[in-house]
C-alpha cells in the first residue's frame, strides 16, 4: 500500500467510523440512562432510510424530508416510549430482551405493509452529487465529506448537551441515582421520554443520511445492530464519548482488515472486542 | 421397484390386519388416494422476509404452466399445500417435514435460499419425496449429494459465472480483480468466474471479500483504484447489489474500470441503483428483454394472469411447472411409478421463456447463458455467452 492510498483509507476508517458511532449514541444513551437494552435500535435506523425514500419522493427534496422526517421519528420515539418501553425500566433485562426482539418482527411486518419488500434508492441532492477526484482513477463522494461533518456535528451537539446544559445535568443525575432525583423535583419520567425520542432520533437521523449511499432495503436494520452493540460494548456501556472513540476504532479494525487480512475481516472486529474486554472488562469508558 | 412396493403393501396390509379394521380403513384409503386422488403438491417457499416476493413470483410462475395446461397434472386434480419457509436455514428440516409427513404431498417445490434448500434436501434423500429446486444454486444439492429424486430447474451458483471468463477475455480484458460477499454462495460463483477466466488466459490480480452481508465496500474499492485491473468481476445480490454499483459509480471507477459480474447483480435493483448501473455487463440465464417469440408470450400471460412484470425467478417457478408437467403426463399421475417419472424428467427438453434447455445427468439444468449490459435501467441482450453450458456435477453418482 503506498502512502496515498493510505491516507485514502484511513480517511474511509473515519468515515465509516462516524457514522457507528451516529448509530450506536443512540443505543448507548438508552442504554447507559434507562438500563434498557434495546434490540429494536436498528428498525430505527430503518425507519429513518424508508422515511428518508418515502418523504423524498413525496416532496421531492431529500433536505425537507429530512426535516419532517427526523419530526415524525422524535413522535413516534415519544408514542413508543409512552406505550411500552416506560413499562420496562425496572423489568428484568431479558423481558427488555424479549420486548424488543418481538418489536424488531413487528416493524420489519409494518415496513412491509407500508412499504412492500422491494430495493429502494434515494437520490443525493445536486449540491452534494459531486466527486472530488483524488488519484488518476479514484474520486471521494463529496456527499459522504457531508455525511462525516454532519455524524461530527451530531456529536459535538450531543457532548454539549450532556456536559453544559441543565438537561444534561438532570440526564445524568437521572442515570446515577433515579430515586435521589426524583426527590430533588425533577420529573424523570419527562426525562426519559426525552432521552428515548432522543435516541430513535439519532438512530433515524444516520438512516435518514446514510441512505442515499446505502440504498433502502429489507432487514437493513438487523444488519447495523450488531455492529452497534459492539461498538458500544467496547465503548462502555453508556458512555457517549467511548462509542466515538470505539467506533473509530471499529471503523480503522475493519477497513484495514478488509485490505490487509480479508480473509480474516469478517472477524478482526469481534477479535479487537474480545480483546479490549480482556483488558478492561467494562468498556474503555465507564459512564 | 415394483416388487418392493408390493412387499411394502403386504406388511402394511397385514399389520393393519392386526391392529384392527379402523386403521385398515385408513391404510385402504390412503393407498387409493395415492392413484386416483389429488395430487399433492406442496409449495415451501419464502412468504415474508427479505426473498418474500421471490417466493410469491415462483408460485405464481408455477402456477401458470399448471393452468396453462388446464390446471391438471397428468389428469390428476391438484391439492396445494403451502409453507412459509422465512429463508430460515435453522427451521429448513422442521418445515419440510411439515409438507412430507404430516400433509404426505407427493411432490414438493422449494426453495429460494440455498441454506434452507440443504435441509429440504435432507428431507428429501430421507423419504424419497420428489423434489424440485426452483431457484437456489447450492452446489451440494446436484453434486455430491445428488439424488434420484432431486430436479433442479433454475442455475446451480458457478453457472452464470463460468460464462463470465470467455466474455471478458473477448474484450480484451486480461487481469481482473474478484469481489464478493464470503459466504458459500459467493464462494461457488467464484469457481465459476476463476475455471472459465484462466482457462480462457486472464489472471486473476486480486480476490477480496468482505462478510456477508456487510455492505461498507469503500475500502475495497480504494483498494481496486490501486491495483488498476483491467476489468472488476463480482458476485452480490439484492440491496448490497445495489449499494455496490452506485459506491462503485461515486468512486469514480464507472466506465474507467470495466464492471462485470453474476446477473443477480442487476435483477430487481435497477431503480434503486439508477445511472450507476448503466454499462455493468452480466451474464445470466435470463433476461426480461430477451427477444424470442416466446419469452414474449409468457410475459403477456403472466402480465395478464397477475398484473405484475415477471422476473428471473418467475421464469424458474414456470420451468419447474412444465417439469413436472412432462413428468406427470408421462407416468398419467401415478406417482408411485417413480421410475418412468424420473425417466421422464431426466429426458425432458424445457420450452422455458429463457430459451429451450435439458436436464444433466445430475439433474441441474443444461442451458445456454446470456450476456446482458444495463442500459436504462434495463438488462438487454448482447448475445449468448455460452452455449447449452452445463454444470460439471462433480462427485454426482445416480444410479
Amino acid at each position: 500500500m503506498d502512502f496515498p492510498t493510505f491516507l485514502i483509507q484511513l480517511l474511509n476508517s473515519v468515515q465509516y467510523g462516524l457514522l457507528l458511532f451516529m448509530l450506536a449514541a443512540g443505543l448507548t444513551l438508552i442504554f447507559g440512562i434507562m438500563g434498557v437494552v434495546n434490540l429494536a435500535h436498528g428498525s430505527f435506523y430503518m425507519l429513518g432510510a424508508y422515511l428518508a425514500y418515502w418523504l423524498s419522493t413525496l416532496m421531492g427534496s431529500l433536505t425537507l424530508a429530512i426535516i419532517v422526517g427526523i419530526a415524525l421519528a422524535v413522535l413516534f420515539g415519544l408514542a413508543l416510549e409512552w406505550l411500552l418501553f416506560r413499562h420496562f425500566y425496572e423489568r428484568d433485562h431479558l423481558d427488555q430482551v424479549l420486548l424488543t426482539f418481538g418489536l424488531i418482527y413487528i416493524f420489519e411486518e409494518l415496513r412491509s405493509i407500508l412499504w412492500g419488500d422491494d430495493v429502494h434508492g434515494v437520490t443525493i441532492p445536486e449540491a452534494l452529487s459531486a466527486s472530488i477526484p483524488l488519484t488518476d482513477n479514484l474520486s471521494y463522494p463529496v456527499y459522504r465529506l457531508f455525511m462525516s461533518a454532519v455524524c461530527i456535528a451530531l456529536a459535538l451537539g450531543l457532548y454539549w448537551l450532556i456536559a453544559k446544559t441543565r438537561l444534561g445535568m438532570k440526564i445524568r443525575a437521572g442515570a446515577f441515582n433515579r430515586d435521589m432525583t426524583e426527590a430533588l423535583g425533577i420529573n424523570i419520567k419527562l426525562i426519559h421520554a426525552v432521552v428515548f425520542a432522543l435516541g430513535v432520533g439519532l438512530a433515524a437521523v444516520a438512516g435518514m443520511i446514510a441512505s442515499p449511499i446505502s440504498s433502502v432495503y429489507p432487514n437493513m436494520g438487523s444488519q447495523v445492530l450488531i455492529m452497534c452493540f459492539v461498538v458500544v460494548v467496547i465503548g462502555g456501556i453508556g458512555s457517549v464519548r467511548g462509542a466515538l472513540i470505539s467506533a473509530l476504532l471499529v471503523g480503522l479494525a475493519d477497513t484495514f482488515g478488509k485490505v490487509l487480512l480479508p480473509s480474516m475481516s469478517g472477524m478482526l472486529v469481534y477479535m479487537l472486542m474480545a480483546a479490549v474486554l480482556l483488558w478492561k472488562p467494562e468498556g474503555l469508558f465507564k459512564a | 421397484m415394483k416388487t418392493s412396493s408390493t412387499s411394502r403393501r403386504q406388511v402394511l396390509s397385514r399389520s393393519a390386519a392386526l391392529i384392527g379394521a379402523a386403521s385398515t380403513g385408513l391404510l385402504v384409503s390412503e393407498q387409493a388416494q395415492a392413484q386416483t386422488g389429488k395430487l399433492r403438491v406442496g409449495l415451501m417457499l419464502p412468504y415474508t422476509g427479505t426473498f418474500a416476493q421471490l417466493g410469491v413470483a415462483i408460485e405464481n410462475g408455477f402456477r401458470l404452466a399448471i393452468n396453462e395446461q388446464g390446471g391438471k397434472l397428468g389428469g390428476r386434480e391438484i391439492e396445494f399445500f403451502k409453507v412459509d419457509d422465512e429463508s430460515e436455514p435453522s427451521k429448513g428440516i422442521e418445515n419440510a417435514n411439515k409438507l412430507v409427513q404430516r400433509d404426505k404431498v407427493d411432490v414438493l417445490v422449494g426453495t429460494v435460499h440455498s441454506g434452507v434448500q440443504m435441509g429440504i434436501h435432507k428431507v428429501a434423500r430421507d423419504s424419497g419425496v420428489l423434489s424440485l429446486i426452483p431457484n437456489a444454486g447450492v452446489h451440494a444439492a446436484t453434486r455430491a449429494q445428488c439424488a434420484p429424486n432431486v430436479f433442479r430447474t433454475s442455475f446451480s451458483n458457478s453457472q452464470p459465472t463460468r460464462a463470465l471468463g470467455a466474455a471478458m477475455m473477448a474484450k480484451g480484458h486480461k487481469k481482473a480483480v474478484w469481489i464478493t460477499w464470503k459466504y458459500a454462495a459467493g464462494d461457488e460463483a467464484f469457481e465459476g468466474f476463476k475455471e472459465s477466466y484462466t482457462a480462457a488466459g486472464g489472471t486473476i490480480i486480486k480476490e477480496l471479500g468482505l462478510p456477508f452481508p456487510n455492505v461498507e465496500f469503500q475500502a475495497l474499492l480504494t483498494e481496486i483504484a490501486a491495483l488498476k485491473p483491467d476489468a472488476v468481476a463480482c458476485f452480490f445480490a439484492g440491496g448490497g447489489a445495489a449499494k455496490f454499483m452506485k459506491d462503485y459509480a461515486a468512486a469514480g471507477l464507472q466506465g474507467k474500470i470495466p464492471l462485470y459480474g453474476s446477473g443477480f447483480l442487476t435483477e430487481g435493483v435497477l431503480d434503486a441503483a439508477g445511472p450507476a448501473a448503466n454499462g455493468v455487463m452480466t451474464t445470466l440465464h435470463y433476461s426480461d428483454s430477451l427477444d424470442t417469440p416466446r419469452n414474449k408470450e409468457f410475459r403477456l400471460n403472466y402480465a395478464k394472469t397477475f398484473k405484475l412484470q415477471p422476473d428471473v425467478y418467475a421464469v424458474q417457478g414456470y420451468d419447474t411447472g412444465l417439469l413436472l408437467i412432462q413428468g406427470m403426463n408421462a407416468v398419467k399421475g401415478d406417482v408411485t411409478k417413480k421410475v418412468e417419472l424420473y425417466k421422464a424428467m431426466e429426458s425432458a427438453t424445457i420450452n422455458s421463456p429463457r430459451g429451450k434447455w435439458t436436464m444433466s445427468k445430475a439433474h441441474n439444468p443444461v442451458q445456454d447463458i446470456y450476456l446482458r449490459i444495463v442500459e436504462n435501467k434495463e438488462n438487454k441482450v448482447l448475445g449468448v455467452a455460452a452455449k447449452a453450458l452445463a454444470d460439471s456435477g462433480a462427485g454426482c453418482k445416480i444410479s
